[in-house]
């Protein structure tokens, strides 16, 4: 212990966790308010909150995962070439050649459906506590266009192992954007620039993939989690009891 | 100007509030108890995140990726499936044509949800036999007859089953058969979430008839058959 107070007590540590390490309630407060992570929480919760029935953790496990595919992605990034046919050879050598590759590209392709079901799930929480009635119907809308998203982040890196199953995959799917009236054709020559799915394709869906779609991701759960704490916290399954008349809701 | 201070009421008025007995003022403070989020929430999130990696490493050791041969345009595979979380479309393509399944339905259900919080229908927490039900319940099955009549003119048989098993739990407790128990749990349920119940569990089986049950041409076939993949 003495130990840990030479540590914890010096200039150095001081200068990066400002606030004490005793175990007082302002130091709690300070430790959650001063660190650009934690100030996402609010300092305390509610204490119906913290038991797993009011929300299930699925918001948190959503994010989580997309910390987990971010970090695997970025391994993943440094073995692939989002060219024909080295993708395809990229993912042998990553089978074969690649110290724990199978289990990195494993664990990327789970996280990525659990992820999907993840956000499925929460969405269904938050709908059966009716935890989108005001004021925090925006945030839901929001909440909605981080689904698409999610499904489009899957649906992009599901072509980039450039085998049968991508392939084809992507071909079903594109060949239901050309559907659109009007703009059908169109919208699929952008997507794959070009028509068929074909080399311009993996390089757009990689670009999509690994930057234009996680950024939109991360920006879009930065406004989510700040509509979270300005419209009153995370609600819970607080909004499926009934206010009796007369009293508080 | 200096203040006023003075009990005259005359001088200066005072707000008085009017409340009615049937509105009475609702208390708005949020008097919850709380508790710190350093370390009890903390602690939580720590313990879950933990149980996230643990469950997916060991899932990612037990179960490989799929990978199949190179990307080859020239030979189809039979059938051509899309990821699982587009089969539920890609079923609905077996009956509507393309604009319909592929692009008319997804952006009904996008908009549908979109606009959830912005119908008085979805902020009621009342039961739906909890209030006037008999003008509502008449307009439904009206609504209920036209869709089914769509979906059995095109034999969406996997849309229609959920469809009149939802309709048939919902107007349950309308019917004098119905048991006390029964109807007291069923009449509790608001509107918005019966059109939950019945969005989810046609997406549920769709999904899982177009991952599961689904062969070459489109075919059905069982699983334990070994036709699907």
């Amino acid at each position: 212990m003495e130990f840990m107070k030479t540590v914890t007590g010096n200039r150095l540590w001081r200068s990066i966790v400002r606030h004490g390490v005793v175990a007082t309630n302002r130091n709690r407060v300070m430790m959650v308010m001063e660190s650009l992570f934690l100030h996402l929480h609010s300092t305390k919760v509610r204490r119906r909150n913290l038991e797993a029935s009011s929300h299930y953790y699925l918001g948190g496990i959503s994010g989580f995962l997309f910390c987990v595919l971010t970090m695997t992605g970025l391994y993943l990034m440094l073995y692939y070439h989002p060219s024909v046919p080295q993708a395809y050879q990229d993912m042998k050598e990553l089978s074969f050649a690649v110290s724990n590759g199978v289990f990195l590209r494993n664990m990327h392709r789970w996280a990525a459906h659990a992820m999907v079901l993840a956000v499925f799930l929460h969405m269904l929480r938050v709908f059966y506590h009716k935890a989108y009635r005001p004021p925090r119907e925006f945030n839901w809308v929001v909440g909605v266009v981080l689904l698409l998203l999610t499904l489009l982040l899957s649906y992009t890196g599901y072509l980039l192992p450039w085998d049968q199953l991508a392939f084809w995959g992507v071909s079903v799917g594109t060949n239901m954007v050309q559907a659109t009236p009007f703009a059908g054709k169109d919208l699929r020559f952008l997507l794959l620039g070009g028509n068929i799915v074909g080399e311009n394709a993996l390089l757009r869906f990689y670009v999509l993939h690994c930057v234009i779609l996680p950024l939109a991701l991360a920006f879009g759960v930065g406004i989510h989690l700040w509509r979270v704490r300005k419209d009153g916290g995370v609600q819970g399954s607080r909004g499926t009891t009934r206010p009796e008349p007369g009293k508080g809701e | 100007m200096d203040l006023v201070k003075t009990s005259d009421a005359k001088a200066v008025p005072k707000r008085i509030a009017l409340i009615r007995r049937e509105a009475p003022a609702r208390l708005l403070e949020d008097r919850e108890e709380t508790w710190m989020t350093a370390p009890h929430l903390l602690i939580r999130e720590v313990i879950l995140f933990q149980a996230c990696v643990i469950a997916l490493a060991i899932v990612s050791l037990v179960f490989d990726a799929p990978l199949e041969g190179i990307a080859d345009p020239s030979h189809t595979p039979n059938p051509a499936k899309a990821p699982w979380y587009f089969l539920g479309l890609q079923e609905l393509l077996h009956y509507f044509p393309p604009i319909v399944a592929g692009i008319l339905l997804p952006a009904l259900a996008v908009i549908g949800i979109v606009v959830i919080p912005y119908f008085r229908i979805n902020l009621e927490v009342v039961g739906f036999y909890e209030r006037p039900w008999r003008r509502s319940l008449a307009f439904l099955t009206a609504l209920v007859a036209v869709v089914s009549a769509i979906l059995v003119a095109y034999h969406v048989w996997p849309v229609l089953v959920p469809t009149l098993v939802v309709f048939a739990a919902m107007s349950l407790p309308a019917l004098p058969v119905c048991p006390e128990g029964v109807k007291k749990w069923l009449a509790r349920v608001p509107l918005a979430d019966w059109i939950m119940h019945w969005f989810v569990s046609v997406v549920v089986i769709l999904t899982v008839i177009g991952t599961l049950f689904r062969g070459p041409g489109w075919s059905w076939v069982w699983p334990w058959a070994g036709g699907a993949h």
